[in-house]
């Protein structure tokens, strides 16, 4: 089977098993991502973005339906894939530099310990960690630690890098900071991106597709593609295209969480028609 | 010298020196006799009297200790190692342990002493052991059981066996609580050492000798053997944070 996307979900559903029965949290999800592209996936808090990652990477395999990697159906982990979490998971009895190269002493990888050693140097540099290398996890800020992590999960070029909320417990001003840096390592080298988020803003400002998750079991309830032209910068945010756009996702995910109507009614003009819809289905 | 580390020996130094002080000045106050307290500065004439035996007595309870000590950081950590890893396991093994731990061991002493008999070094060591593993089996499987579940997915994303999550993140993010439960084994393992010498009596260690001093109401030279042991307890205890320093400094933060 070929395709152009990198990643490709097909019809996936699946369920946890609890004490209280089978509780489901997808149901028949499609999703495509195409190679060097990058899916930000919204929706309502527990409705399934995480098992979604776990699913992706292969540390779950889906009770129906098939998860496609690079023309490959996902039955088990895969060192092309990249991960990073919102608890940057540093190990703290090693230096920045040996967590960052952590992947390479686990994954059979091309790269000999030199090369390893210049690319993870390479990636601090970019990320702006240089002159931290022997410094202990302990000693750095949150924003740091995550930008460590970034790093590791990049070291071993990654075709598809999965983020799970890596942002989300970081302050505002680092957060964007951050964002930028995404945009950065993208550059550099292309790869396939997955980001699972609660931000809108941040959804907008790094995919070039969105992915409105529905309540659970979720389902891809709306895609939004993100065109904004030429290298994104944080101005690109407050333009009336980024806003109606970050508009649309607001309604969509009141949608999701079932306080607004049905998604294929058209989106209300202005913000205080929208609000009184909601007073209504309220 | 640093004034940091003439600090750090001579803070503990003084304090001894202030308690030892202290109690000389309550003995001599309240004038008691010999035969109901000893004095610190009775102590000295008996370590020296009795210098050879406390060299040879102290030597055996110490060996023995650390032996005991040793099987029960083997048995210790592989029980931390099979609770930590299976749920049915700990929930098999907690009451059991926890069983066995609040029995008092003075009891089991003459139990083990009838079993073994005439095994004295074994006896010891054996109730070294039984009374010193609980702590660390417990703190290697609390270790591991609570090893955020992100740690292993960072690892089993990239394909990575088991043993390996085990042997670059379990056993090294385990090490902090493994020290701390060892400081405690520590102490108990002298208490496991002297239980069976005293309470069975079979002419070695620390124990021994105390007993004897029991019998012959000499108090100066059964106080002498309750500072050996304090001091045989120091030693090994410090041994045991010079490791845990090179092993798991790391978790130590920077002061401030």
């Amino acid at each position: 089977m070929t395709s152009s996307s990198q990643i490709e979900l097909r019809e996936v559903t699946h369920a946890y098993r609890t004490a209280a029965g089978p509780l489901p949290v997808l149901d028949r999800l499609s999703l495509q991502m195409p190679k060097d592209s990058f899916t930000a996936v919204v929706g309502p808090s527990g409705c399934g973005k995480s098992t979604l990652t776990r699913l992706v990477s292969g540390l779950m395999r889906p009770n129906e339906g098939e998860v496609w990697l690079a023309n490959q159906k996902v039955t088990s982990p895969r060192p092309t894939v990249g991960m990073a979490f919102q608890n940057p998971v540093l190990l703290e009895w090693r230096t920045i530099l040996q967590n960052v190269m952590l992947p390479l002493e686990i994954i059979k990888s091309k790269m000999t310990k030199a090369e390893g050693l210049e690319r993870a140097q390479h990636l601090l540099e970019l990320v702006g960690l240089t002159g931290f290398e022997e410094k202990r996890p302990s000693e750095l800020s949150g924003g740091m630690r995550q930008r460590a992590s970034l790093c590791r999960s990049l070291i071993h070029r990654p075709e598809v890098l999965i983020l799970d909320e890596p942002f989300g417990a970081l302050d505002a001003f680092t957060r964007e900071d951050l964002w930028c840096t995404m945009h950065d390592l993208r550059e550099e080298e292309p790869f396939t991106c997955l980001l699972i988020t609660h931000d809108l803003r941040e959804s907008v400002f790094l995919a070039d597709q969105v992915v409105v998750l529905s309540g659970r079991p979720a389902h891809a309830q709306y895609v939004l593609d993100v065109n904004i032209d030429g290298k994104r910068t944080l101005d690109d945010l407050y333009t009336p295209k980024a806003v109606e756009m970050l508009a649309v996702l607001r309604h969509q995910i009141q949608v999701a969480q079932g306080r607004a109507s049905s998604p294929d009614e058209p989106l209300a003009e202005h913000a205080p028609a929208a609000s009184a819809k909601e007073g209504i289905v309220q | 010298m640093s004034r940091e580390t003439v600090r750090k020996i001579a803070s503990p130094v003084l304090f001894i020196v202030a308690v030892l002080a202290i109690w000389e000045w309550l003995v001599w106050v309240y004038q008691l006799p010999d035969f109901r307290m000893a004095s610190p500065s009775d102590l000295l004439p008996k370590f020296w009297q009795f210098r050879d035996l406390f060299l040879v007595k102290s030597w055996e309870t110490l060996w023995r200790t650390v032996a005991g000590l040793g099987i029960a950081v083997v048995f210790g950590t592989l029980v931390g190692m099979i609770m930590g890893f299976s749920r049915v396991a700990r929930e098999g093994l907690y009451p059991l342990l926890v069983g066995f731990n609040a029995i008092p061991k003075a009891t089991v002493v003459p139990i083990v002493a009838l079993i073994f008999v005439g095994q004295h070094d074994f006896n010891t060591i054996l109730i070294a052991f039984m009374i010193s593993f609980f702590p660390i089996a417990v703190s290697v499987s609390i270790g591991l059981s609570t090893l955020e579940p992100e740690y292993r997915d960072i690892l089993r994303s990239l394909g990575a066996s088991n043993f390996t999550i085990f042997w670059k993140i379990a056993l090294p993010k385990t090490l902090p609580e493994f020290f701390g439960a060892l400081k405690v084994a520590v102490t108990l393992a002298f208490i496991g050492t002297n239980l069976m010498e005293i309470v069975s009596p079979h002419g070695r260690g620390l124990g021994d000798l105390f007993d004897s001093g029991r019998i012959n109401a000499d108090y100066p030279l059964m106080f002498a053997v309750l500072f050996a042991l304090a001091a045989l307890g120091i030693f090994l205890f410090y041994i045991v944070v010079f490791l845990e320093r090179i092993f798991a400094g790391w978790a130590e933060r920077a002061p401030g």
